[in-house]
């Protein structure tokens, strides 16, 4: 009994130390789950990139529901974890409240805009991405008509939407986008069967493209658009891979760079606001094997043109947050 | 609006309309012989991730179709102990059934495939296709009629055909057999069928493993029919919406596919039109979403016709006081 009594406490003494001995990042995950092929799956595999480089750990949890994310916060925070890095807009208000309880715990927040003074906001110049994939999308399509699939709708969602029109009108000034949201609650991020027939609908329409920009839901925009014979844009993370030949690209928002510089700054983590768009390499879109034969010259062509120019300042893609208006149907 | 629209709207409302009616039916089945059951949600969730599992491990989506089944009867079998055996709260034993689900699967899924809660991607045999009925290519070019027969009835999975008879075939086990008459009278007067010498716990059983079986086939087609592979809490409420049908149907087979149908269209005109404009008025999507809870409110407080739930329901058989 002795014995076990000891084992007991030098294991119990083991974990403490393990807890307290570094400030260990923290990476908190949206709703859509860790493995969503999408904007959370990328902000893991930067987290894994900065733990394979350094050899050190990280903490992480994937949420499970709303009323979890205060609880995972503070409870990383009161852990001694540092720097925490969540993903998503719908940490916003929480991290507002819990941020200012823990002065010496360094926050930061991709895709929303949080004022305190521990705080690296990251966002993503998404309608700058979103345009250059809707001038590709508008070149492929022979229809001439292309659509958008969303996720959610909130504002963030509808900038994509607005980047991506902007971009079709750019090639096409006739083309017509067809733009759905799959709902209003977070369900939406996790509903392929929508997805599906959104996309069903589309193309019963003339869409012979279709941008997804919607979590989990965008799996099924991809199956049913390789099934139906058309192409489909994948969104955050590649996904080429999933239907190859299939997929023209992918929008690319680098989260897992932020994460990773977030991580490789640790406590020094630089606060305040951090936009990352086309002019520094957080917003681009994919090319890869996959999609080489789907890509022509003319296009990769324009779009190169196309992302010279707004890292030049040339070109300004209207950003819907900005005024909750897009100037383009 | 032409034939064509009308035709692509009606057509995806027979899509989204099947996994509710088999939900639907099976609730009704177990409901009418006693055993509320708020669960579909979860037996279909685990079917779902069972059939796209073992379609993906097997490369058979025959198999996944059994093994959807057998874990959604699984679940019903845990139901039917809770509930039946041990006599505890059917409605709590449904709510942990749907929470049970949702965890489990992902739990498996990232198990055995390591992709976050998700199956890999269904090819070929793995999935079910939509078949082509006989003469559907010939008689598509007659005015009218050849598009309806070509685009709406003929080219869907055969769980769509499956689930479509299940209907005719539920009204006449219930309405038309002695095992149907027993079932619903275990759940009118349960005590009447105990002094007849018919075993009550034996029919509500059964009851039970219909309203599993159902569940299975309705998560398999979500996962191997309509799409191709497991997402997780890909179910997203359906199990609930096709509860608001059974009640919206008052417990009945034929008007269960009348409810399921018009639930169906709603949502396939909510993903086809984001907003609807009536003569000036624009109706909101959201509208159209929240539109069978709505219809089932209004059922319940009685505007439209009572709903009345059989009378047993939700109470647990005690032989002797």
């Amino acid at each position: 009994m002795t014995l076990m009594q000891k084992f007991l406490a030098s294991a119990a003494a083991a974990t403490l130390c393990a807890g307290a001995a570094v400030a260990e990042p923290a990476l908190i995950f949206d709703l859509g789950g860790k493995f969503d092929k999408s904007f959370n799956e990328a902000a893991f595999a930067g987290a894994k990139r900065w733990a394979d480089e350094t050899g050190e750990t990280f903490r992480e949890i994937e949420l499970q529901s709303e009323a979890q994310r205060e609880q995972a916060l503070r409870r990383f925070a009161e852990n001694g974890n540092n720097p925490i890095v969540m993903t998503g807009f719908a940490f916003g208000n929480v991290l507002g409240e819990v941020a200012p309880d823990y002065p010496d715990t360094k926050f930061a927040i991709i895709d929303m805009v949080v004022d305190a003074p521990n705080v690296r906001s990251v966002v993503f110049n998404e309608h700058e991405g979103s345009y250059l994939v809707g001038m590709m999308a508008a070149m492929a399509s022979e229809s001439g008509t292309v659509g958008f699939i969303g996720g959610m709708d909130i504002p963030l969602i509808r900038k994509f939407a607005c980047g991506y029109v902007q971009g079709v009108k750019a090639v096409n000034p006739d083309a017509t986008v067809i733009q759905n949201m799959t709902g209003t609650t977070p369900a939406a991020w996790n509903d392929p069967v929508k997805g599906s027939e959104l996309t069903k609908s589309q193309i019963s329409q003339g869409a012979d493209v279709v941008y997804a920009a919607a979590g989990g839901t965008g799996v099924g925009v991809l199956q049913t658009a390789a099934d139906e014979g058309i192409l489909s844009v994948g969104v955050d993370s590649n996904q080429n891979y999933l239907h190859p030949g299939k997929v023209l690209t992918s929008m690319l928002k680098r989260v897992d760079n932020a994460v990773y510089d977030a991580m490789t700054a640790g406590t020094d983590l630089e606060t305040g606001i951090n936009v990352m768009g086309v002019a520094n390499g957080g917003i681009g879109y994919a090319m890869d094997d996959y999609n080489a034969e789907l890509i022509s010259e003319e296009m990769k062509a324009a779009a190169d043109e196309a992302a010279a120019k707004i890292s030049s300042g040339e070109l300004t893609v209207h950003d819907y947050m900005s005024d909750n208006a897009c100037p383009v149907e | 609006m032409d034939l064509m629209t009308i035709l692509q709207v009606l057509d995806s409302t027979v899509r989204l309309a099947t996994p509710l009616l088999l939900a639907c039916l099976a609730g009704l089945f177990s409901e009418r012989a006693g055993i509320f059951d708020i669960g579909l949600e979860g037996k279909m969730l685990a079917a779902a991730f069972f059939s796209a599992a073992v379609a993906s491990l097997t490369g058979s989506v025959w198999m996944g179709l059994l093994a959807g089944m057998a874990a959604s009867l699984v679940l019903s079998g845990i139901h039917g102990l809770a509930s039946i055996t041990f006599r505890g709260n059917q409605l709590i034993s449904g709510v942990a059934i749907n929470f049970l689900a949702a965890g489990m699967t992902v739990l498996v899924a990232q198990d055995w495939f390591s992709q976050g809660g998700r199956t890999p991607s269904l090819m070929g045999g793995g999935r079910f296709e939509g078949i082509t009925l006989p003469l559907a290519e010939t008689l598509r070019d007659v005015p009218v009629l050849g598009p309806i027969y070509y685009e709406l009835i003929s080219g869907h999975s055969i769980l769509v055909y499956v689930a479509f008879l299940t209907v005719p075939l539920s009204w006449w086990i219930l309405f038309r057999t002695r095992f149907g008459l027993r079932l619903r009278a275990v759940g009118e007067n349960p005590a009447a069928v105990d002094t007849a010498g018919v075993s009550v716990i034996g029919l509500r059983f059964a009851a039970v493993a219909i309203c599993g079986v159902l569940c299975g086939i309705a998560g398999a087609y979500l996962a191997t029919g309509l799409q191709a592979g497991f997402v997780k809490d890909m179910t997203a409420g359906r199990g609930y919406i096709a509860l608001a049908a059974l009640i919206f149907a008052k417990w009945r087979p034929w008007y269960a596919l009348y409810s399921c149908l018009l639930f169906g269209l709603l949502q396939a005109v909510a993903l086809r039109y984001q907003n609807i404009e009536l003569g000036g008025l624009v109706i909101p999507v959201q509208f159209m979403d929240a539109l069978p809870y709505i219809l089932t409110v209004v059922i319940l407080a009685g505007f439209v016709g009572k709903a009345i739930p059989p009378r047993a329901g939700g109470e647990p058989y005690v032989k002797e006081r």
